[in-house]
């Protein structure tokens, strides 16, 4: 294809992402490093009879005129990066040296609300990720053993909890795991304990997250193992068997070797589509025990005061953690395409 | 459960097929069962579908035949689409849907047809980028958004947020349409264009006709993520133009304290209603979009 002709075929799909996707990457990059101007600050001095005072009154005019003139605000560099509520460098430095041990300084660590969002995400990014692909696999093993005609009918059953939107998933799970809901009564009549609620402690919300991670992710795995278990090699599982192999020899060495590419290119998504986990606190309501990067910016973001500066951090240090995971697949597909020409 | 695996069904011993009967069976009900029991609880009172004193009156409903004389009523749905005027958000979804499906479709299938054509290096750092693109959460990017959008009054209307979300859905329909353009065979639109045709003409009366499959899979994809978006819409729709995501979080913030919560459920009931028909007709066309991207490797 001439270049010419590639230009106006790709025109207007690189200008919507350029608008929509760079310049916004870009205009968060900015944000980050400025923040809203103080308000202009008169001071005027009233003599009366008893003495002078001073009284300090907000200048509405000259701060409007300051906010029209620089809407972005004004520049402070990595302050908002390293205060209070993001990376906490002064906090961080004065654990370091107060803790007693390892342990304490990460125990210490949790109480800053940008650490403990991070532990949450990373914990909830590399549980569920391996935990989908063991039980897609398992499933789509299972499947791939029964009789042709029920399958399509299981297909449809398991494409529900991946293809409906997460908040709403997440919704129909909270009100059966509710005190006052089945599997809530369920799960308190089997430990015995009528006050057991899995939203009062931090560790039971991380675990109902992960369930809910894993319930929403299997199906994807499930499906294309699935799809990859109808081009095995039959001789070479043949031979398998012929040698003498057991069922589990015949998984461990020729089916999951088989899978491999498949199994990568899985984990390598789900890596990053569980990092920016999001709508599952909204819809579990569990940011008090259990808070996510993606849900900081939501929060910044919503509510009366819109927090922009402090959004726009917690985006830049987000999209470097999700850049971190994504260099493998870059790599992967490098490789791939370099193979190919 | 490894060990379940067998080549043909005959030779399975009985135990095995008990074993994978009972597995497949429970992953039958942890999928589909929790939207069975909340489409059935849609219909019941709060006080039977949230009972106190026995799970169990959540299938029975005395408490609702008690009240109304039936063990199945509306208010629920009456609530949530007369009350809380859930029809807007209904009607709204459908606007966003269409226009982001077509919109995203028409520049996404010029945008890979161009990709899959030409041999140049350019085209691979194309998608490279657009790869990195996907990778970036929306709410990363709806930060991003809000600034210049209240400045230039763009914040807040149904057209902005199409907008927004045919740019987010394009790295995905790209790659999406750059593959299945590429199983197309070259020779038929460059015979085309040695009898004449201009590179449009050879895409308009060669390409179009052949290309439904993809793009029908491809339009799916770009459908179920403006459906079932969150970030975006919740983010830059004003309280009248919501569309039925973010509508369904607004009942959690308010109405869950009036004792409400069953507007909230009728409203997920009728927000996944679509997407079970959805799946019902497309169901091939949804496995063989999720497998392409992988089983190429």
């Amino acid at each position: 294809m001439k270049h010419s002709s590639f230009f106006w075929f790709i025109l207007p799909t690189a200008t919507a992402m350029l608008l929509f996707i760079a310049l916004p990457i870009v205009s968060v990059l900015i944000q980050s490093v400025h923040t809203p101007h103080d308000a202009v600050l008169i001071e005027t001095e009233n003599c009366g009879p008893f003495g002078c005072t001073t009284a300090t009154t907000i200048d509405q005019e000259a701060t409007r005129a300051l906010r029209d003139e620089k809407p972005l605000g004004k520049f402070v560099g990595l302050e908002i990066y390293f205060d209070r509520g993001h990376l906490a460098i002064t906090e961080v430095a004065e654990t370091w040296r107060n803790a007693e041990s390892i342990g304490g300084f990460f125990a210490d660590l949790n109480n800053l609300p940008f650490y403990r969002a991070m532990a949450f995400t990373l914990t909830f990014t590399f549980t569920v990720t391996p935990l989908m692909l063991v039980f897609g696999l398992m499933i789509a093993l299972g499947v791939n053993a029964l009789h042709q005609r029920i399958k399509g009918v299981l297909i449809f059953f398991s494409l529900l909890p991946m293809i409906v939107s997460p908040l709403i998933g997440s919704l129909v799970l909270f009100w059966m795991i509710d005190s006052r809901g089945i599997l809530g009564s369920a799960l308190q009549w089997f430990f015995e304990d009528p006050d057991l609620s899995m939203k009062a402690s931090t560790g039971l919300t991380w675990i109902m997250l992960i369930v809910y991670g894993v319930w929403h992710a299997a199906p994807f795995s499930f499906i294309v193992f699935y799809a990859g278990l109808q081009t095995l090699p039959q001789d070479t599982l043949e031979s398998a068997q012929i040698d003498g192999a057991s069922r589990w020899q015949q998984v461990r060495y020729v089916i999951i070797p088989h899978l491999m590419p498949l199994i990568t290119f899985v984990a390598l998504m789900q890596l990053m589509d569980n990092f920016r986990v999001f709508e599952p606190i909204v819809g579990f309501n569990s940011e008090a025990h259990a808070a996510s990067l993606s849900w900081f910016i939501f929060n910044d973001l919503g509510g009366e005061t819109r927090l922009l500066s402090s959004a726009a951090t917690s985006s830049v240090l987000t999209i470097i953690g999700v850049s971190i995971l994504l260099t493998p697949v870059l790599i992967r597909t490098w490789r791939d395409f370099n193979a190919k020409s | 459960m490894s060990q379940s695996y067998s080549l043909s069904t005959k030779r399975q011993p009985m135990a095995l097929k008990l074993l994978i009967w009972g597995f497949i069976g429970l992953w039958l009900i942890i999928a589909a069962f929790p939207f069975l029991w909340t489409l059935w609880g849609s219909f019941k009172m709060e006080a039977d579908f949230f009972s106190k004193a026995d799970w169990f009156n959540a299938i029975l409903a005395p408490r609702t035949i008690e009240d109304h004389g039936t063990a199945f009523i509306g208010q629920g749905y009456e609530g949530a689409w007369v009350q809380e005027e859930f029809w807007k958000a209904v009607i709204n979804t459908a606007l966003v849907c269409f226009f982001v499906v077509c919109t995203s479709l028409t520049i996404g299938t010029l945008g890979g047809y161009a990709l899959s054509r030409s041999s140049y290096r350019y085209t691979f750092w194309l998608l490279i980028t657009a790869l990195i693109f996907r990778a970036m959460p929306p709410i990363t990017l709806v930060a991003g958004y809000l600034l210049p959008f209240f400045e230039w009054n763009l914040w807040g209307h149904l057209t902005t947020t199409v907008i927004v979300l045919v740019a987010i859905n394009q790295p995905f329909t790209l790659w999406m349409l750059h593959s299945f353009f590429q199983k197309i065979p070259k020779e038929l639109d460059e015979s085309a264009k040695v009898d004449g045709c201009t590179q449009f003409q050879a895409f308009r009366h060669v390409i179009i006709p052949v290309m439904w499959p993809g793009v029908i899979t491809t339009g799916l994809f770009s459908f179920l993520l403006a459906y079932n978006d969150f970030a975006v819409t919740s983010m830059l729709l004003s309280k009248e133009n919501q569309t039925m995501v973010p509508k369904i979080a607004s009942f959690l913030g308010t109405t869950q304290t009036e004792g409400n919560v069953m507007f909230a459920v009728s409203a997920v009931v009728s927000a996944t209603a679509p997407l079970f028909i959805l799946v019902m007709f497309f169901q091939r066309q949804i496995v063989s979009g999720l497998t392409q991207g992988a089983v190429k490797g």
